[in-house]
């Protein structure tokens, strides 16, 4: 089955010197915006899922008693307790010097006063952080100590994990922001492209040319554009990605290596182009369609 | 013969102005070839562009190979197109491609397959006597290359109708004639001419062919009676007629 305007001769139809550069490099700085807010999200994303296993099924039981004697067999009654629940991972008391350490911002080198009456500390790990093993944990607890306290990790860090996920939404709007202008760009080149080859149009009317193979002639030229900017955008995205994710490393932050990108979303950056280039198709087509439906 | 295309009280107006062309009626039959003359703006460029569809008249009925090409869908139009040659006064090739692939843009338009085109190309070219000048763009060549290129461009695919306008207003008195003899042969093979010309040298060079005069809008000579007079006293009587050819 023939092609119309498959082959190389068919591609020369438009003229090639009334093509300008602008198009690649506006879609480049495009593409290279995108590729940037969507690697934030997609590392925010992940930041988050990270934050969320690593805090689910994180506890501590906490217990206020100022003899320490009492606070030591709470301690180990607690333990002992808890322990035996099948869905407890992990049990381990905060030992007292970590505990001083954690307070010495506070406290100062009084925190290693032995005669300072400090909370006794349980760390406890869960499988999961269903609502029901947390419940199991407390009353475990509190069957042993009534005045045992028990808090979840994921509470203490809820404003980073709403943070997170806000900035991950803000993220995907400006991909479709991106996206949508990106649309609108397309639309006004092809606009633009059809008012500056009108007399090339009018003749390959004429000769019987349907509007289909005049908006091939079209999306082809603006789809290439779109993947030969896009492309040179994205890669100096990712190279900033790159080098941006190298000095984050480098400061040894906790929360900052939860931004890290999987292989999986390094692959989605780098099919962006693709994607870009075939929605610029589409949207080429229909706005050159839709322009000369309006003419004979 | 059968009527290839008929126009039955047409008329034609471009936006709110003064209707350039008025109750236009006449048949052209299949085969046939036909001279248009007139006064320049009396309407011919109008009239053939209802012919080659790329006006739709405002009133009337204009029958293209035997359809209402005024209520034909837009997308019927290009096949209808395909049927049709046409040489345009201002030759509208496209600048920035050779002559050659100016020629074989309507067979490139039809889909035909790339090792297909060069042979009739080539032909063509030969036939226009422009082999030589197969890679030059229009704007390197001649008022007269670049007239007998639309030419080549029009016939290259033996179009069921072919209209001309003006076809040789730019060439010499030799290659006038054979741009016509290659109308001619054309019409030999079926294809029916509608030529629009003011030379009427050029007309009476083909005794056989048909005249229709129009005069500010109006067709007078629908007959054919003026080039082939009944009898020289009778003729104004069949100018003045709006029948069939």
């Amino acid at each position: 089955m023939s092609w119309p305007f498959r082959d190389q001769p068919q591609r020369r139809l438009l003229d090639e010197s009334l093509r300008t550069k602008s198009m690649l490099w506006i879609m480049g700085i495009m593409l290279f915006l995108t590729t940037l807010a969507a690697a934030a999200g997609l590392g925010m994303a992940s930041a988050s899922r990270a934050l969320d296993r690593q805090l689910a099924g994180r506890l501590t039981i906490q217990l206020v008693e100022a003899d320490a004697a009492r606070r030591d067999a709470a301690v180990r009654g607690i333990m002992a307790s808890v322990r035996r629940l099948p869905q407890v991972r992990r049990v381990a008391e905060v030992d007292r010097a970590r505990l001083a350490e954690l307070l010495q911002p506070w406290l100062g080198d009084a925190g290693l006063d032995a005669e300072l009456p400090m909370p006794a500390m349980i760390d406890v790990d869960l499988a999961s952080g269903d609502e029901a093993d947390v419940a199991a944990v407390k009353r475990a607890a509190q069957t042993v100590a009534a005045t045992a306290r028990v808090d979840r990790h994921a509470q203490w860090l809820s404003p980073v994990a709403s943070f997170l996920a806000i900035m991950t939404w803000f993220a995907a709007a400006l991909v479709v922001l991106m996206a949508l202008a990106t649309t609108a760009v397309v639309l006004l080149a092809a606009r633009a492209g059809l008012d500056m080859h009108r007399d090339t149009i009018a003749v390959l009317h004429m000769l019987g040319s349907t509007d289909r193979q005049v908006a091939r002639l079209f999306q082809r030229r603006i789809a290439f554009d779109t993947l030969m900017g896009g492309l040179l955008g994205t890669c100096a995205a990712l190279a900033a990605i790159w080098l941006l994710g190298r000095q984050a490393g480098a400061l040894g932050s906790e929360l900052l290596s939860g931004v890290a990108l999987a292989r999986s979303d390094w692959l989605m950056l780098a099919a962006i182009p693709a994607v870009f280039a075939s929605m610029a198709m589409v949207a080429a087509r229909s706005g050159v369609l839709r322009a000369l439906g309006r003419t004979l | 013969m059968a009527n290839i295309v008929q126009f039955e009280n047409v008329g034609l107006r471009y936006g709110t102005g003064a209707e350039t062309l008025s109750d236009i009626s006449f048949t052209l039959s299949a085969g046939s070839f036909y001279f248009l003359t007139g006064a320049s703006g009396a309407g011919k460029t109008s009239l053939l562009k209802l012919l080659y569809l790329a006006q739709r008249p405002t009133r009337g009925i204009v029958r293209l190979f035997g359809e209402d090409a005024g209520a034909l869908p837009r997308k019927r139009l290009p096949g209808f197109r395909r049927r049709i040659g046409v040489v345009f006064q201002d030759f509208r090739l496209l600048p920035h491609l050779s002559a050659h692939d100016n020629i074989a843009l309507p067979l490139r338009v039809a889909g035909m397959p790339e090792d297909e085109i060069e042979g009739p190309v080539r032909e063509m070219l030969a036939w226009v006597n422009l082999r030589d000048r197969a890679h030059a763009k229009p704007p390197t060549l001649s008022g007269g290359e670049q007239q007998r290129i639309a030419i080549a461009r029009a016939v290259i695919t033996r179009p069921e109708v072919l209209v001309a306008d003006e076809p040789t207003g730019n060439v010499d008195p030799e290659m006038a004639e054979r741009l016509l003899h290659l109308f001619e042969s054309l019409n030999r093979l079926g294809t029916t001419v509608v030529v629009a010309t003011h030379d009427f040298q050029l007309i009476n060079r083909i005794p056989d062919a048909r005249m229709m005069r129009i005069e500010r809008g109006r067709l007078s000579d629908p007959t054919g009676a003026l080039r082939h007079p009944p009898g020289r006293a009778g003729s104004g009587d069949a100018a003045s007629s709006n029948g069939p050819v």
